[in-house]
């Protein structure tokens, strides 16, 4: 699926820009480390390069509009795109760290912008390492939701550190989320459901959703099914753990 | 410095033994101890406790917050006791709220300053009595130093000191990168002492001596100042720090295991005195180097800091090198073939599981 998709002709037909959205943000910085470039801090990502629609030119900067959702390990896309006719005005970003992934998900997505006009102009994609290089992406208080779905569980104890969830990240995220904002986690690890769940518990600055909350919020309903790894999961008639929490001022 | 050791071996005699620690702060009530380990997590000790409890000291320190995967460079309070600022080698400077329980961890994180675009080596605040709250200033191997308030996270000015460093060393002139080693803060002034390792190609080139830069805070810029030259002897120095009373500036350099003699250790102690109170954010005087008989302390002190008095010259040039070599080590990242890269990853043992 994923050769056929990303086959190189196929933008070169509809005539997308297909350079430029790929081209290296001029700001970024490569790493010695990492071989992917990194934004010096938010307001070097290039908004026009990832939503031309609104940000018709890099000059002309519309700095009221920010990204408000988060994919975090976002795979082949799926919740994104589920999600960007669901808000059409919300702008959305994918991280993902392997590069074919995500250069599969532009490609999807640039497909989807030429084959339905005016829409799927809201989501992109970053290539990145999502543990170590959020605060260069996103501004305090920016997103009002984040999303975990089906994370790598990394079993091994000693590997508990590698997790996407941990007591440590949640400080980032809840940095980055406005007061409010919500964390959305999903898994078929029964494990990892635990343990994302008692993470966000001990965490000061985060409370569960009510159940009237949850029945109440559309979002939640696309967390089990919007993303390959949920479909998979959905057609094993695999078990699905999820914790969603709201991020609120820490009592003190 | 001698807490600093203190710490080292209370770590060594514990269950995080295995942690080296990069980075170290104490609180400015004196109560708690913040340190970094390799692996980017910060630990904090409630020092009260340990004097209590000696015998359970190995189960006090508590994570206080992460740099994930990151090695922390340093770590500052904020002159108000208010934030805990950690700096890593990812460009990063993190700004936290210092929490009223910091053994439960420090959560709120208040801001990041990004704008240095290679690792951040060291950290210092200034302050005044109209600014208790003072500015940080950040050095890094950016060639750069710069000014911020932590509040909002925002950059307020950048200092190339790296143009500077270039005409100051004989043989770093041209195409060259240079890197802060150290930064301090005139005590009672708004001058900043800076330690710079100049590397052209690959030759680390030293430089004798060290930029004070000055900061106008209502203007919220920083600039270079003057350059205060070490002659005489191959004194590269490695650490600042200045006294409060005095306005001096003192300056180490040190290695241990100089190459080629049986020294376990060396170190050099040398202070530049002349910062003067009443001109506070001017240095209309000059700063100089004291001979060793004049500083506070004199030879007694000097001989307990070093060890020795004085130092064979040879021994100081292999000194010398040894710290420039150490020093191209500690700040260079560790740039891996693309051979040795494929073969560091095909024996992780961190590899994820084949879904
Ligand atoms: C099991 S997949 C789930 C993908 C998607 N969320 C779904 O539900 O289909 C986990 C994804 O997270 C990505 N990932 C793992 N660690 C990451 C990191 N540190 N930063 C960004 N992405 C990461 C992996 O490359 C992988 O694509």
């Amino acid at each position: 699926m994923l050769e056929k998709e990303t086959n190189p002709n196929f933008n070169k037909s509809t005539g997308l820009p297909r350079k430029r959205f790929y081209r290296a943000r001029a700001h970024s910085n490569p790493l010695s480390d990492a071989h992917f470039p990194v934004p010096v801090s938010p307001s070097h990502v290039e908004y026009s390069l990832h939503y031309p629609h609104f940000f018709p030119s890099s000059d002309q900067m519309n700095d009221s509009k920010k990204i408000q959702f988060a994919d975090i390990g976002c795979g082949f896309g799926g919740l994104l795109i589920s999600l960007s006719t669901l808000f059409p005005e919300t702008l959305m970003i994918g991280m993902e760290l392997r590069d074919k992934v995500s250069e599969y998900v532009k490609e999807r997505i640039s497909a989807l912008r030429v084959s339905n006009p005016g829409q799927y102009q809201n989501i992109s994609v970053v290539r990145t390492n999502s543990m170590k290089y959020i605060p260069n992406y996103l501004e305090k208080g920016q997103l009002t939701k984040m999303f975990f779905l089906f994370p790598d569980p990394h079993f091994k104890e000693k590997n508990h550190r590698r997790r996407v969830i941990s007591p440590h990240l949640l400080d980032e995220y809840a940095y980055v989320l406005g007061i409010g904002g919500i964390i959305y986690t999903i898994t078929d690890v029964e494990e990892l459901g635990d343990w994302m769940k008692s993470c966000l518990e001990s965490h000061p600055m985060f409370e569960p959703l009510t159940e009237e909350e949850l029945e109440a919020d559309p979002v939640v309903k696309l967390l089990s099914c919007a993303t390959e790894e949920g479909q998979k999961v959905a057609r094993n008639g695999g078990q699905t753990f999820q914790a969603v929490f709201r991020r609120i001022v820490p009592t003190s | 410095m001698f807490f600093n050791g203190g710490l080292l071996k209370y770590c060594g005699s514990n269950r995080c033994s295995e942690k080296r620690v990069t980075a170290v702060a104490i609180s400015n009530d004196g109560q708690y101890v913040c340190f970094a380990d390799k692996f980017g997590v910060v630990w904090v000790v409630d020092l009260r406790e340990l004097d209590e409890s000696q015998a359970s000291a190995n189960k006090k320190a508590a994570p206080l917050l992460a740099h994930y995967c990151s090695i922390i460079t340093s770590l500052e309070f904020s002159p108000d006791g208010q934030f805990v600022v950690s700096a890593d080698r990812d460009f990063k400077i993190r700004v936290t709220v210092f929490p009223k329980k910091p053994l439960d961890g420090a959560h709120e994180i208040q801001s990041f300053c990004l704008g240095h675009t290679e690792f951040v080596s060291c950290l210092t605040f200034i302050c005044t009595l109209e600014y208790p709250q003072g500015f940080l200033v950040s050095g890094s191997g950016d060639s750069t130093v710069r000014l911020w308030d932590i509040t909002s996270g925002s950059l307020l000015d950048t200092c190339e000191v790296g143009v500077k460093a270039g005409h100051l060393v004989s043989e770093g002139s041209g195409e060259g990168h240079s890197t802060v080693t150290d930064l301090s803060t005139i005590q009672d002034s708004q001058l900043v002492a800076v330690a710079i390792q100049r590397q052209v190609s690959s030759v680390i080139c030293a430089l004798q001596g060290i930029l004070i830069l000055s900061c106008n805070i209502s203007a919220q810029t920083l600039y270079f100042a003057k350059v205060v030259s070490i002659k005489g002897e191959n004194f590269i120095p490695t650490s600042l720090g200045s006294s409060s009373s005095v306005g001096l500036l003192w300056m180490v350099t040190g290695v241990s295991n100089v190459p080629g003699f049986d020294y376990s250790s060396l170190s050099r102690v040398k202070v530049i005195s002349g910062f003067n109170k009443n001109s506070a954010d001017s240095v209309e005087n000059e700063p100089t180097v004291l001979e060793d008989n004049d500083i506070p302390g004199g030879m007694e002190l000097l001989k307990k800091l070093q060890g020795s008095v004085c130092v064979e010259e040879k021994v100081f040039l292999a000194a010398a090198e040894a710290v420039k070599t150490s020093m191209c080590n500690l700040l260079i990242k560790k740039q891996y073939s693309s051979e040795k890269r494929e073969f560091r990853k095909r024996t992780r043992n961190d590899r994820k599981i084949k879904q």
